[in-house]
């Protein structure tokens, strides 16, 4: 059984948050760099860590271990942001995505991959494109566009206000 | 490159509707100006004539059918009147459709389009046109009987690509014949050898001496598609009805005819004309005229020619067109340059290196002159929207059946090319609140003692960093208690409530606000006025009305210049940054420990025995920081109103190059943009109204 979406070899970028293993298409990211000190823009949900100047143009970062649900990142020296063109309301913006360290970029083919079980990932599984396995570790593809889809923030805003 | 070539069609065709617009609109007010005529003519020939040419048959032939009746008009052979404007107005906006059609818009209403023409064929008398010369006498100046001869010379030079564009020239030339007496002489000259020769090229030019009795812009129409690509001079050289210039029979010599022609240079002619006696020192050699007399017009002959020449300078030199894209990139670059020119600062200072130093502040000063000339470059003057409002108080006052004169101050004010679109809407509708309830009936006007005709005056002017916009009418004024009563209605203010009368005003732009008792289909529907004050604040202006009973209502918009770089107050709390709009901030002053425990928990500060409310931004950010002991208070006038917004730290002024934060961040209350700091930090741009509209709204929810 496979992806009904994933009919190509794609070329993946790994990267883990916590101990486990994630990826993204590669032609959604633009580039990774380093942590370093990040703007938190007030009256704004904990995922969303603040914004980075990007030679010159402001760019959001979000958290993507705390809208996972897991506990807040780090930083460490492995800290990285991987800069990913999202689709937001059609239009392409620039993101940052915080992550624990980088790994690799990985092939994989349509096989390789399968659609993402409806419960056992903690996660909602409209942000799965599907589950790969590469050398024995599953690894959980991300739709990045879904993550950050407006509708989905506006609502993780909605919640921390009636939380305060 | 053909696509190309029709979305330059569409977009100049765009423009010269505009014109032809404005033209007409001013056309009703002076019907006997000709140049306005011709301006009319020429836009609808030059619409008509790049129309066929590119594919738009459609508008070709329509246009025509318009063009042909202002042919009439501008032959002196029918006359302006207001039905005649109305429909060609009309039929501006059916062009206007045709095109919308052909970009893949809504196809246009062919009933309209043959209505329009019907009507303008009803219009053009019969009988050649005598009955109408004589209702307007002012015409017949020029006399009919004896009919004026101009004799022109024109060197027409094509490019020689101009065939591959698909220009014949024999076409023009045979035009060009059927005007009048035409001579043509072919120069050969230019044609090279036939190894050398490219069959596609022309490699021609002509010289067309015609007498006609048609003017130049008769002449220039001919010749109206190739402007651009060839040279071409046209020389008025006999006017039979010029009465002042010599009438015998003798005409220039040889030597200046083929200097005038171009084909001898005057160098030449001067090295010919040394070889015999100059004609001013044979008049002196001759004893026939004095020396100085031939000096004194010599340097009147100088003088004319120089004046002339510089004329010419000026002529062709006055603008150059840029697409709009590439002023916004220069405007991104100057903005990054800024940014990078603010490190450049802070590491000189920090080196303590009096070279360094120096080039830096060289730097600073260059940016600074490039920022302001970059960001003028962009200005436009507000006129443009002036003008469409124009056609909008006609049509809207005879929907409405009310008489109104629109009047405009300030046409030239210079405002950034964003700016100004985004000015456009909220200006409608005000223009509409104006006239639907501003206004009054004419009977009603007159009832009341004041004339007939209602005015509403659109007025822009500089102020500071700003431009202020006045939309200003004559009419009723706004109702106070109609107001108050409609809020209380409404449930925005309680039944108890006491207001000024500029809060009361303000209650108009409160979400769905309407007083109008009926909605029409030009207002009432209570959508405008808050998406006017929602508009005019993300333009970060600010919106003001005076009014008083009887005599009309004034609404003044303060718009800031640009949108691009601002200047800024920089503030630190903990170890953000944040920057406040200069332009708003009136005062910084201290709040210790002991100033805040004596207000008893309220924040209210006290300065110069005046009580100023105050915004902990630290407590309104949630910052947890430990606040320090003195802190600074930025006092802001917001909507009017004194407000404090107390930070860590007042760092000093900063050069603020706007970044927006992007979809995620848009429904901030607060916070408008970013800024990148000399040090590559980001900053975040406070929105000093917004915020206080928060923490109303948080103060108002915690008393409920």
């Amino acid at each position: 059984m496979s992806v009904s979406s994933i009919t190509e070899t794609v070329q993946y970028l790994t990267f883990k948050l916590d101990e486990e293993i994630f990826a993204l298409d590669v032609a959604k990211v633009r580039e990774i760099l380093e942590y370093n000190s990040v703007t938190k823009v007030p009256q704004t949900p904990e995922f969303m860590r603040g914004v980075i100047n990007l030679r010159g143009s402001v760019v959001p970062v979000i958290d993507l271990r705390l809208k996972f649900g897991m506990s807040a990142t780090e930083q460490t020296v492995n800290t990285c942001i991987i800069v990913v063109e999202v689709a937001i309301e059609e239009e392409t913006s620039i993101l940052g995505a915080l992550a624990d360290s980088v790994q690799e970029v990985i092939e994989m083919e349509p096989d390789q991959i399968e659609p993402p079980p409806h419960i056992g990932t903690r996660l909602n599984t409209k942000f799965i494109k599907g589950m790969g396995k590469h050398e024995d570790n599953f690894i959980i593809i991300l739709d990045i566009d879904k993550v950050f889809s407006e509708g989905d923030l506006a609502a993780v805003i909605q919640q921390s206000d009636t939380a305060e | 490159m053909m696509e190309q070539a029709i979305a330059t069609y569409r977009e100049e065709a765009a423009e010269l509707l505009a014109e032809l617009e404005t033209s007409l609109l001013e056309l009703e007010e002076h019907p006997q100006d000709d140049d306005l005529i011709n301006r009319v003519f020429r836009a609808m020939h030059t619409i008509k004539g790049s129309g066929a040419m590119f594919g738009f048959d459609d508008i070709a032939r329509f246009t025509h059918e318009v063009e042909t009746v202002f042919d009439l008009v501008r032959n002196g052979k029918l006359f302006v009147t207001r039905q005649l404007l109305d429909l060609t107005l009309q039929a501006r906006d059916q062009i206007s459709a045709m095109l919308d059609a052909s970009a893949g818009g809504p196809p246009a209403d062919q009933a309209t389009g043959q209505g329009i023409i019907d009507g303008l064929q009803l219009l053009v008398p019969h009988s050649g046109g005598a009955a109408p010369a004589e209702k307007e006498p002012a015409r017949q100046e020029q006399p009919k009987g004896e009919v004026c001869q101009r004799t022109y010379r024109i060197r027409f030079r094509p490019e020689p690509q101009i065939m591959l564009g698909g220009t014949n020239p024999i076409t023009l030339l045979n035009e060009l014949r059927g005007l009048g007496q035409c001579e043509i002489v072919t120069h050969l000259d230019a044609i090279p050898l036939l190894t050398d020769l490219t069959p596609e090229h022309c490699h021609f030019y002509w010289d067309i001496i015609i007498t006609t009795c048609h003017d130049l812009n008769a002449i220039q129409d001919v010749f109206i598609f190739v402007e651009d690509d060839c040279d071409l001079k046209i020389d008025l050289i006999n006017d039979t009805c010029d009465t002042t210039s010599a009438t015998d029979a003798n005409y220039k010599n040889l030597g200046e005819i083929l200097v005038e022609r171009g084909d001898l240079s005057p160098v030449e002619m001067q090295k010919i004309l040394s070889l015999q006696k100059r004609f001013g020192e044979l008049l002196v050699a001759q004893g026939v005229v004095s020396s100085s007399k031939v000096e004194a017009a010599l340097v009147e002959q100088q003088q004319v020619r120089q004046a002339r020449q510089q004329q010419a300078n000026q002529d062709t030199a006055l603008s150059i067109r840029v697409p709009a894209e590439r002023l916004d990139h220069l405007v991104n670059l100057v903005g990054e340059l800024v940014t990078v020119q603010a490190h450049l600062s802070q590491i000189a200072s920090e080196k303590d290196d009096g070279d360094i130093v120096t080039i830096a502040e060289i730097v600073e000063r260059l940016i600074s002159e490039l920022r302001d000339t970059t960001l003028t470059m962009r200005m436009l003057p507000i006129g443009s929207t002036f003008s469409k409002f124009k056609r909008l108080v006609r049509d809207l006052s005879t929907e409405l059946g009310k008489e109104i004169d629109l009047e405009t101050s300030g046409a030239e004010t210079e405002l950034d090319k964003t700016v100004i679109e985004k000015l456009n809407d909220p200006l409608v509708h005000l223009i509409r609140n104006s006239i639907d309830h501003g206004i009054e009936l004419p009977e009603v006007r007159q009832a009341a003692g004041k004339a007939a005709k209602g005015t509403v005056h659109l007025g822009a002017e500089h102020s500071g960093d700003s431009v202020l916009v006045t939309i200003r009418d004559d009419g009723a004024g706004l109702n106070k208690e109609a107001i108050r009563a409609k809020a209380i209605e409404r449930g925005l203010i309680s039944a108890a409530a006491e207001l000024s009368d500029k809060e009361i005003y303000n209650l108009i732009f409160a979400p769905g606000f309407s007083t109008a008792k009926t909605v029409t289909s030009v207002s009432g529907r209570g959508v405008g006025m808050d998406v006017v004050k929602k508009a005019i604040e993300a333009l970060r202006g600010t919106i003001d009305i005076a009014s008083t009973p009887g005599h009309g209502s004034v609404i003044t918009l303060k718009i800031p210049l640009t949108l691009a770089i601002i200047e800024t107050l920089l503030v630190r709390i903990a170890d953000s940054y944040f920057v406040l709009p200069l332009a708003m901030v009136e005062e910084c002053v201290e709040l210790t420990t002991s100033d805040v425990a004596a207000s008893h928990g309220r924040n209210l500060a006290q300065v110069r025995g005046a009580m100023i409310p105050y915004v902990s931004l630290r407590e309104q950010f949630g910052m947890t920081s430990n606040q320090p002991e003195i802190q600074q208070i930025v006092i802001a006038g917001v909507n009017g109103m004194r407000v404090g917004f107390v930070v860590d730290d007042v760092v000093g002024e900063h050069q603020t190059v706007i970044k927006s934060l992007g979809k995620l961040y848009r429904d901030l209350q607060g916070i408008s943009g970013a800024t990148i700091l000399g040090d590559g930090t980001v900053a975040l741009i406070l929105d000093p109204s917004m915020l206080v509209r928060g923490v109303e709204q948080m103060e108002q929810q915690r008393s409920e």
